[in-house]
Formats: C-alpha cells, sequence, structure tokens
C-alpha cells in the first residue's frame, strides 16, 4: 500500500521556493491562508491584494489572483476590488509599516466603513523588507537600523496596538490577535484566519486579524529565538484574544 | 507508522521544526543541501507519534507527515 499522506502543503500554496528568510512568520501565514482557502473551496474566487513590503509578492505563493497595492493603500484597493465585484473574496495582507504607518488612514477608514473584506496584518515588529528600521509596532527599547540604541518612547512614540485603536471604531464585525510563534498558537490562527474570511462570505463585514509574527533577519537572531521573543517580549505588550465579535454581542442580546 | 518525510533540498535550515517536535527526535544533520544550509533528520522513526507539529510549523513546507504500513514503534 501506498504511504497515506497525513499532512502536506496546501493545494493553495504553489511548490516554489520563496523569498523569505529563513524561519520568517510570512510563510507559516501563507500556509494558513492557503489551508484554509482548500477547506472553504475558495481559490477561485479569492484575490489577494498585497503590500509593499516583504510580502509583496504573495500572490505569487498563494495561488489565487493577485494585485499589488501602493505602499499602506492595500485596504483601499481591496475596497474598490470588493465593490466592483462582491461575490469575490478579497484578502488585504499588510505589514506593520505598510498598514500602521504609511497605510494608517487607508486602515482606519476602510475599518471604519465596515468594508466587507478581511485584513490580515502581519506584526513583526520592524521594517522587514527595507532592512530592518523601526516601525510603529517596535518595541520599547528594541534596537533596529533607525533606533540604535532601543525604541526611546518619550521622543518616538509608544507601540501602537492595531487591535485595540481599530476596536474603538463602531463599524468593524470581527477583530483579533493571534500569534504563530509555536504550533498551538498557529492552530489558533488558523481558526481565526477562517473565521475572518467566513464573515465576509456571510456578507458580515470588515475582520482584522493582527498575527504577531517572526522576522528573525532584521531582529537579528536565529529563527528559535525569534518565536522565543514574540512570545516573552510581544505577547505579553501585544495580548491574545479576540477584541470585536459581533456574532458573539448579537447572540448575548438575544439571550 | 507514522513519520516525517523532508525534502531536504527546499530546507531553508530555521530549525523551527527541531523546537517543536514534543518527541525530541529531530537533530540538524552535518550535511549541506543545495541552497547551503543544514537540515533537520529524525533519529528515531519509530517513536514519531505523527503529531505534525514540524510540518505545521515549517514556513517553507519541507515536511510532509505520511503514514507508512512498516511495523511502528511503541507509539504504532
Ligand atoms: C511610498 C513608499 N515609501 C517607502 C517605501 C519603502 N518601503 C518599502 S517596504 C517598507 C516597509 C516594510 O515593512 P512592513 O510593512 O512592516 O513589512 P515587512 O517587510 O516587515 O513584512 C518601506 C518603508 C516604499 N516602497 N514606498
Ligand atoms: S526580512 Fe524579516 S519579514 Fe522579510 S522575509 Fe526576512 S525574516 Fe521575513
Ligand atoms: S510528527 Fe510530531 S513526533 Fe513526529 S517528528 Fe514531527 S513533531 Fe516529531
Ligand atoms: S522548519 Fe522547515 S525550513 Fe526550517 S529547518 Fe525545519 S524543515 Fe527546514
Amino acid at each position: 500500500m501506498a504511504d497515506k499522506i497525513l499532512y502536506t502543503r496546501p493545494d493553495s500554496i504553489r511548490d516554489v521556493k520563496s523569498h523569505y528568510c529563513p524561519g520568517c512568520g510570512h510563510g507559516i501565514v501563507h500556509k494558513l491562508i492557503g489551508e484554509c482557502l482548500d477547506e472553504m473551496n475558495c481559490r477561485e474566487k479569492t484575490i489577494l491584494v498585497a503590500p509593499v513590503g516583504c510580502a509583496v509578492l504573495a500572490y505569487n505563493y498563494i495561488d489565487v489572483d493577485g494585485i499589488e497595492a501602493p505602499h499602506g493603500r492595500a485596504p483601499a484597493v481591496a475596497t474598490g476590488v470588493k465593490r466592483a465585484q462582491k461575490d469575490k473574496l478579497v484578502i488585504s495582507y499588510q505589514g506593520d509599516g505598510d498598514l500602521l504607518a504609511i497605510g494608517t488612514a487607508e486602515t482606519i477608514h476602510a475599518a471604519n466603513r465596515g468594508e466587507n473584506i478581511t485584513v490580515i496584518f502581519i506584526n513583526n515588529a520592524i521594517y522587514g523588507m527595507t532592512g530592518g528600521q523601526m516601525a510603529p509596532t517596535t518595541m520599547e527599547g528594541q534596537v533596529t537600523k533607525t533606533t540604535p540604541y532601543g525604541r526611546d518612547v518619550h521622543d518616538v512614540g509608544y507601540p501602537i496596538r492595531a487591535c485595540e485603536l481599530l476596536n474603538t471604531l463602531v463599524a468593524p464585525y470581527y477583530i483579533e490577535r493571534v500569534s504563530v510563534h509555536d504550533v498551538p498558537h498557529i492552530v489558533k490562527a488558523k481558526k481565526a484566519i477562517r473565521r475572518a474570511l467566513q464573515n465576509q462570505i456571510d456578507g458580515k463585514g470588515y475582520s482584522f486579524i493582527e498575527v504577531l509574527s517572526m522576522c528573525p533577519t532584521n531582529w537579528g537572531v536565529d529563527a528559535q529565538t525569534g518565536a522565543d521573543w514574540v512570545r516573552d517580549v510581544m505577547q505579553p505588550y501585544y495580548p491574545l484574544g479576540v477584541f470585536r465579535d459581533k456574532d458573539a454581542e448579537e447572540a448575548s442580546r438575544v439571550q | 507508522m507514522k513519520k516525517p518525510l523532508i525534502s531536504v533540498e527546499k530546507c531553508k535550515g530555521c530549525g523551527l521544526c527541531i523546537g517543536a517536535c514534543p518527541k525530541k527526535i529531530l537533530e540538524m544533520s552535518s550535511a549541506f543541501n543545495k541552497q547551503g544550509v543544514n537540515y533537520p533528520k529524525c533519529k528515531d522513526e519509530p517513536s514519531c507519534i505523527g503529531c505534525k507539529f514540524c510540518a505545521m510549523i515549517c514556513p517553507d513546507c519541507v515536511i510532509e507527515i505520511v503514514e507508512t504500513d512498516e511495523p511502528g514503534g511503541k507509539n504504532g
């Protein structure tokens, strides 16, 4: 009898070598998106809006149609795509520089309009693509190329918590923060992504999933140390969990 | 029995799979692949419980988990 395959690359992930560094969280999140699209049988109707950042070529790896947005404008582009093609599943995939620095306005206004899109936000506490400059999410004291003595919050402000910020808005339907630093958290992250995609299919509105993720290269550490750093340093400041769930709010009102 | 199949040429040598294995049966080989990195190997296949943790954490889809007809070890 041939070997039975219990786990393999999802069909929605192309069998090509990615340009991501060893141990980069982008690859893990891509795979989770791919698994969800396979399970939901949605690959053919998905349009992925890629950011400027390391994930600029995400649609070469996730086997779906894709559009490259100008830096920070992915949620605006996703808004247009979704409004024009309501039957498509539109994902805005963005890093922290893209989503929370140059694209802050687009991020907030797409959420505030309650656009029926799914935003996947990769928070790796740094600008990866450009060589490791401070991001809005860089931790206090974290050494980067532009904060060589560590991030001084009195000089450049505090790390921004995107979920908490968006949770002040009325319109968003679902907001959750997850992490991919170990397998139990990867399982939870997949559930969150699936939920966020299903919300869009059900026409419920704006879903935002923040993923705490590793950039070992620009943190200057090996991959496992990077994963441990997410757990020990990022997670205490960026608490995991569901911030907004209008399904649950609705259910508790009915009871 | 269940065991990991490691496509070593795709491996980037990050080592996340080694840290994720609850049975601690993966280790870096001293050999290099064509990308020039060391890749993991399973030093004790009969002890694999088929939990898939190594494969799930791999960012580069290097590892498959398969079930074979070979008689398993203490974990089946
Ligand atoms: C208009 C514009 N400004 C600046 C840049 C330079 N730039 C490219 S990627 C990037 C930030 C990338 O960081 P992030 O969004 O966190 O993604 P990561 O690479 O970490 O995944 C910047 C500032 C650009 N390409 N275009
Ligand atoms: S620079 Fe960082 S985010 Fe970019 S591919 Fe490398 S590890 Fe990933
Ligand atoms: S399947 Fe589980 S036990 Fe087997 S090698 Fe992978 S992580 Fe280890
Ligand atoms: S997690 Fe994947 S890429 Fe990293 S060492 Fe293991 S097999 Fe290689």
